[in-house]
């Protein structure tokens, strides 16, 4: 008997399912479950880390990141308007600046925020401070090229219009195409922002008092401990996930609803 | 539209431009063109695809530049190279075949940003000239809509009240009814008809032979860059003289007319 397509895709996809569910139960069966537990979810592991682990390290991480954020989207658009102006020089330093930062491992930027400069001027900075320029630098570079190509996206004749009512370009870009572009890139920006708060991670690098641990710091301090085994490792991942599962359903709805307005 | 909604214009500003040539390149669009509108005086501007009405319409408010030739505006000589560009469009409306309202601003915001950021007036004086503004195109309750909530014909109303909003001595309208349902054409037609009997100068591209004939004090025929003939409506679109203009209202007029070739 000959399948529509609709009915073959069905059943294609039960097959599949069925498969999942096979694996799922076959790793459930053969694994081994008290030594896991032991290791990973270890219950008095877990109580040890509270309260710790929010009011320090969750709250730590979540300063790094937005500390970082904010530099990283202002930085990022002073590079994407650089990047778009008529102005030789400025698009070659943006350009230089993107692809300089872009291309370096975030840990190298850390160590020489954390260390690097410090030596070679004799300056400390705070720690928050270190993490904003290191962490908000590298992001600069990313976010500047998604800003760009909002910036872009936005109609030349909003612009143009902003112009006849008499408004000069500042003005105009200010009022008009930078707001409009921020709605334009709000799902990648959001995405930005959960790379950042994993990547605020690499704070382990940099000399930190107890108060200053974010996460990863926290938990690998926590593993220390004896007969903790990795739980507190498991704790800090799901504290993670706490913050970027919330902003990846933000980023979604920001993605269906600009689909949406866009006729 | 009642006759009440008639607001009279207090200030009209004429325009007299003298030899504009404009190139894009190697590809001369605008050849030498001469041509004035006086005072309160409603021109139509008519011509086939390319000709370069656009084009003239937009070297008017310095939306792209002339290579030469000269342009007064209202007092001022928008092609002096020291023009205060910005003082010069504020006395110039201009109204785009797509609208371009600005989206992420509701009806009554899009009235009144360049009134505040432009003329400095206080929020409260803003809503009030736009929301007269809104009334006199018949949108007086749309005030709190976006853009996107309208229809092209409530956008394109709303376009016209932004620019009025500015107090505006001269207004430009590009092909205004052309990216509308023919059923809202009218109402766009109604509000441009009142704002010519308040005696508001306007310079108008437009395919509307009715509307030309009807309101236009003067038609000008364009084609490859040229002023080709210009009159009265009655007798440039009633009884063209030259062969060009002839042909162009042939296919206007009756566009599914076919020419049989005979040998
Ligand atoms: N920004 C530009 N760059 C290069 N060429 C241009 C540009 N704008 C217009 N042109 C060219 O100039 C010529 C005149 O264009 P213009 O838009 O003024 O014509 P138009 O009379 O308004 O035509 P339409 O009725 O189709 O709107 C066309 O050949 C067009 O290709
Ligand atoms: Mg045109």
């Amino acid at each position: 008997m000959a399948m529509t397509v609709r009915q073959r895709t069905r059943v294609s996809r039960t097959i599949q399912y069925g498969l999942l569910v096979v694996v799922v139960i076959l790793a459930a069966l053969l694994a081994d479950w008290p030594k896991i537990s032991k290791a990973f979810f270890n219950l008095d592991a877990v109580a040890s880390q509270f309260p710790g682990i929010i009011v320090i390290a969750l709250k730590n991480t979540l300063i790094y990141t937005v500390l970082s954020f904010l530099v990283g989207v202002s930085g990022g658009l002073l590079l994407a308007l650089m990047k778009l102006s008529p102005v030789g020089p400025y698009r070659w330093l943006a350009t230089i600046y993107i692809e300089f930062f872009r291309g370096v491992p975030a840990l190298l930027v850390f160590v020489a925020f954390g260390f690097g400069i410090p030596t070679a001027f004799g300056i400390r900075f705070n720690v928050f401070v270190t993490v904003m320029l290191a962490l908000g630098m590298v992001a600069a570079a990313y976010i500047a090229e998604t800003l760009r190509a909002g910036l872009q996206a936005v109609p030349k004749g909003q612009m143009e219009a902003a112009r006849s009512l008499g408004m000069p370009h500042w003005r105009a870009m200010v009022t008009i195409v930078i707001p409009q572009a921020f709605r334009i890139v709000l799902p990648p920006l959001t995405n930005e922002i959960i790379l950042l708060t994993k990547d605020s991670s690499l704070v382990y690098l940099l000399g930190l008092a107890a108060s200053q641990y974010e996460l990863t710091k926290f938990g690998r301090d926590g593993i220390t401990q004896p007969n903790a085994g990795l739980t507190p490792l498991v704790v800090a991942g799901a504290c993670y996930l706490v913050i970027t599962i919330p902003l990846g359903i933000l980023a979604r709805r920001f993605e269906s609803r600009s689909a949406r307005t866009k006729r | 539209m009642t006759n009440s909604s008639i607001t009279p214009t207090v200030h009209a500003a004429g325009v007299s431009i003298q030899g504009l040539r404009k190139s894009y390149g190697s590809n001369e669009v605008l050849k030498g063109i001469d041509l004035v509108v006086k005072p309160g005086e409603v021109v139509c501007l008519i011509g086939p695809s390319g000709s370069g009405k656009s084009t003239l319409l937009r070297c008017v408010n310095l939306l792209e530049q002339p290579n030469a030739g000269t342009i007064h505006v209202g007092g001022f000589e928008s092609t002096d190279p020291d023009v205060d560009i910005d003082l010069m469009r504020r006395k110039v409306g201009m109204v785009f075949q797509q609208f371009n309202l600005f989206p992420h601003l509701d009806v009554l915001r899009n009235c009144t940003v360049a009134q505040t950021k432009v003329l400095k007036r206080s929020q409260p004086e803003a809503d009030a000239v736009a929301q007269r503004n809104l009334e006199r195109v018949g949108l007086g309750h749309l005030s709190d809509r976006f853009p996107d909530q309208l229809s092209g014909g409530q956008q394109q109303r709303v376009a016209i009240a932004r620019a009025l909003s500015m107090d505006p001595e001269l207004m430009l309208f590009d092909e205004p009814t052309s990216a509308l349902d023919p059923e809202t054409v009218g109402d766009v037609l109604a509000v441009m008809r009142n704002l010519a009997k308040a005696g508001m100068t306007m310079l108008v591209v437009t395919h509307e032979m009715g509307f030309a004939r009807e309101v236009a004090d003067r038609v000008v025929f364009m084609d490859g860059g040229v002023v080709v003939e210009e009159g009265p409506a009655a007798k440039v679109v009633g009884a063209p003289q030259e062969a060009r203009t002839q042909e162009f209202l042939r296919r206007v007029l009756d566009p599914t007319h076919i020419d049989i070739v005979e040998d």
